[in-house]
């Protein structure tokens, strides 16, 4: 079962009108029953669903292969994309995010995938991506998440501690340790004597008293975040959370699936990426500096450009990070190359680097998480390798 | 044990719940399995295109469109009635389905052309899409449910909403006669799908080199200017492909090859199991019983890919039998379950348009999770009882329940015979104690539809 049906039946069962306590007594409102907060470091992931052509984001014109292998798209600096580094350059409808980058809040890691490999399939390769593990397990088999297996090595987590955020479900947060899940736009009031019903209505189901209470309870709490649960809103959501006791934030960006009029359908999809990630800055305050944003995706996309001005599936891509805590203002990672030799099965950006390890080093970094813990508990399998040094 | 599961159940009372929406007022349930079935190949009176239609739809709204680029002011009038006519049509289409399931006797027929809807996924690019999507729906799924899966699968891989939506009409052989002249390639999309989605599943024994081959032997499959299916040898890779160790197709490519390849890959023992699986996780549990997806994949292997004798085979397994509750009903089909259980007919919808419909059905469905039509991908909606049953979900649940019966109906009925009539006994005994202490009739109603009895099946 998914973290908030146990925790908020709890709530449930103490906030509740009908056992007649008072709000005073819940655990919300009445945090001496924990220890201490989990650290000051945030933690923002987002998954960006339908694999995203990290050639074309983060473009490595500085390789002679890549204008063989793609006449239309990821033209480099002749093209109008940002120089980086004189290697790397990126897609001009992240130019927003220039300033982000030359303040050393921005940054990523290339030829990076998850250990999925050979059928990509999105679907499967999602799962593989939240749930953490390698080839040799079949992610079906795994019931939780990652970033809820950190969560589970934290000892003293509260229910605001995680948030997934918008109305998909997000596997990634999955598993036994407590998590909120909200959309902003969702608001739910019910009036003493209703709630009182529903709450007796649903008392012997936990599959429905779970999120009812928690529905009830993030109602109050959150007030009114905005009527629209589009990117900007859920972002802004985050960081208002991100404000307060949370300390892990999830959500998903879709629209990545770039089969064919790629130079029109990635912009858009850059552009929210964009919104969002000045709205995490800017909505976060004084807490951006103690804010890492890993964005990640199931698989990059093949090396050449197809038949339709589009990319069909691929394995090597991008990681995306941002935020005050990560030290940024570089590409990380080994360059494979695109020589047809090069190429992961003939065809790909081959991967040199495990994209967990990123989301491992982040972990450390941000939480102070065991190596050991990490490579056995949060990342069964994983080498963690060498420190790429995410933080100063 | 949960309040909602409910060991000794009646036929009825399980035909109604899990394999349709829910027990009605007006209605008597299905005594046995043969009135189950009767409905799958029950045609709707009203289709939500005529047959041939689509495609001369969407060229004079194209034609439109493209007269009011620098068009005057009638034509740029013109290009904005038509459009309206589409989202229109758009809304239409939910409200014709919630029609056809309110005036159904049995809605076995009507929950199945959900599951095949979403088993080929869709998702419109352009509103102008909207009666090719519609045709889909209604002229390439709808008439093969109750016949054999092969000649859906081919009826839903060469409709021009399916290879528009999966790139097949951006594909070309690279050694094409059209690729030589005008450059182009191959586009892998429709076959993966095919592949893993479709038929034999993603657990398969397949390699990226028969999706490839796959791929290359669907080059010739494209539209007409008027939106009809059709093969185009200009545009098909010469020679033969190699999908699955079988070797198709010769130097002169056909559209033969296509339907060849498709008949194997619906005859595969792994779509067998793949289709078994999925249907019995849809209706019956999201962690079905083993010799329930066997004994269906044997049915379906055992009768030509014919999904009737599937479809039986679910319904009078002792697992297909067993209590309810252990599924959550995904929000369109809680919604068409809780207005059948008020006893609305498809009349009392029937002027129902625009803001109405956004307000009281397009927007709640999104803010459950499921916007109409819109699932994030071609796998289409998520099974999973957790997927569906989250705080926010739940909330808007409630809220809709709380709010929108009163919009539909003039006179709201007395919950505590809404209860009676459409919740099987022995799982009415909470709502009986609650309801009645709720101040208001709307709030009686509400704890109804939002209870664990509808919201599970």
């Amino acid at each position: 079962m998914t973290g908030p049906s146990q925790i908020s039946r709890r709530l449930f069962l103490k906030g509740s009108a009908v056992l007649g306590c008072s709000a005073a007594a819940h655990p919300l409102l009445n945090t001496v029953t924990f220890a201490s907060a989990p650290g000051e470091n945030r933690l923002v992931v987002i998954i960006l669903r339908g694999a995203m052509d990290g050639l074309d984001v983060v473009q490595p014109y500085g390789d002679p292969s890549l204008r063989e292998l793609r006449r239309s798209l990821s033209v480099g600096p002749a093209g109008g994309a940002l120089d980086l580094d004189g290697f790397y350059a990126l897609h001009p409808a992240l130019a927003p995010l220039m300033p982000m980058w030359r303040a050393g809040e921005l940054g990523f890691a290339h030829a990076v995938s998850t250990p999925y490999r050979d059928k990509r399939s999105h679907f499967d390769g999602q799962d593989m991506l939240e749930a953490g593990t390698g080839m040799d397990v079949a992610p079906s088999m795994v019931r939780d998440g990652w970033l809820n297996r950190l969560l589970q090595t934290m000892p003293d987590v509260r229910s605001q501690t995680a948030y997934s955020v918008g109305a998909e479900a997000m596997p990634v947060l999955a598993g036994s340790a407590p998590f909120l899940a909200w959309a902003p736009d969702t608001r739910l009031e019910l009036g003493g004597q209703a709630e009182a019903l529903f709450e007796a209505l649903y008392h012997d189901d936990p599959r429905f008293s779970g999120p009812a209470a928690e529905a009830l309870e993030i109602s109050r709490a959150a007030g009114d975040a905005g009527a629209k649960a589009d990117a900007t809103a859920i972002a802004r959501f985050a960081a208002q959370r991100l404000k307060e006791e949370t300390r892990i934030a999830s959500f998903s960006l879709n629209g990545w699936d770039t089969h064919r009029g790629q130079a029109g359908s990635i912009r858009r999809s850059l552009d929210q990426l964009a919104t969002v990630l000045m709205t995490l800055k800017a909505e976060s305050g004084p807490v951006w500096g103690r804010t890492t944003v890993l964005a990640m995706t199931e698989f990059g996309r093949m090396a050449a450009e197809n038949g339709s001005g589009g990319t069909d599936h691929g394995t090597g891509g991008a990681l995306i990070m941002a935020g005050g805590a990560v030290r940024g203002g570089r590409v990380y990672g080994q360059w494979p190359g695109l020589a047809s030799g090069d190429l992961y099965a003939g065809r790909d950006l081959r991967p040199t680097a495990d994209v967990r390890a990123y989301a491992g080093w982040a972990m450390r970094g941000l939480f102070g998480l065991q190596s050991s813990r990490i490579e056995n508990e949060v990342f069964p399998g994983l080498d963690l390798g060498r420190d790429p040094g995410l933080f100063v | 044990m949960t309040l909602s599961s409910y060991p000794s159940m009646a036929f009825p009372d399980i035909a109604a719940v899990r394999y349709g929406h829910g027990l009605s007022p007006l209605f008597a349930s299905p005594a046995d399995t043969d009135m189950l079935l009767s409905s799958v190949s029950v045609m709707p009176a009203t289709p939500m295109v005529a047959v041939g239609h689509a495609g001369t739809m969407i060229n004079d709204y194209n034609r439109i469109r493209r007269a009011s680029r620098n068009g005057d002011e009638a034509e740029r009038a013109a290009y904005k009635a038509v459009r309206n006519s589409f989202v229109s049509a758009h809304y239409n289409g939910l409200m014709i389905r919630f029609s056809r399931i309110l005036d159904a006797p049995v809605t076995f027929g009507e929950r199945l052309h959900a599951f095949w809807i979403d088993h080929f996924t869709t998702i419109k690019r352009d509103i102008a899409q909207v009666p090719l999507q519609l045709d889909f729906h209604d002229h390439a799924l709808r008439p093969y449910m109750g016949g054999r899966f092969v000649d859906m699968l081919v009826a839903a891989t060469t409709h021009p909403m399916m290879l528009g939506y999966l790139d097949q009409t951006k594909s070309k052989g690279p050694n094409s006669v059209s690729a030589q002249k005008r450059g182009g390639g191959v586009n892998e999309n429709l076959a993966r799908e095919v592949m893993e989605l479709h038929t034999l599943g993603v657990g398969a024994g397949y390699s990226q080199t028969d999706v490839r081959q796959l791929a290359l032997l669907l080059t010739g499959l494209g539209q007409t200017k008027d939106y009809e299916g059709a093969f185009f040898p200009t545009l098909a890779e010469p020679g033969a492909e190699t999908v699955l160790n079988r070797s198709y197709g010769g130097a002169t490519p056909s559209e033969r090859d296509v339907l060849v390849v498709l008949g194997d890959l619906a005859r595969h023992p792994a779509t067998a199991q793949h289709l078994a699986r999925k249907l019995a996780a849809h209706f019956v549990s999201d962690d079905p019983d083993p010799d329930l997806v066997a004994a269906m994949a044997r049915a379906y292997s055992d009768h030509d890919t014919d999904l009737m004798p599937v479809y039986r085979t679910m319904i009078d397994h002792p697992a297909g039998q067993a209590g309810t509750g252990g599924k959550a009903r995904q929000p369109f089909d809680w919604m068409a379950t809780a207005m059948r259980g008020l006893g609305l007919r498809g009349a009392d919808l029937a002027g129902m348009r625009g803001k109405s419909v956004r307000d009281l059905f397009m927007t709640p469905l999104s803010r459950m999770g499921q916007p109409w039509q819109s699932p994030a991908g071609p796998d289409g909606w998520p099974e999973e009882e957790r997927a569906w049953l989250t705080p926010p979900g739940l909330a808007e649940r409630i809220n809709w329940s709380m709010n929108v019966p009163s919009r539909l109906m003039t006179d709201l009925p007395d919950p505590r015979e809404v209860a009676e009539a459409t919740i099987p006994p022995g799982a009415r005994d909470t709502l009986a104690m609650l309801v009645p202490r709720a101040e208001r009739r709307a709030d009686g109603l509400a704890l109804v539809l939002a209870s664990p009895q509808y919201n599970t099946r």
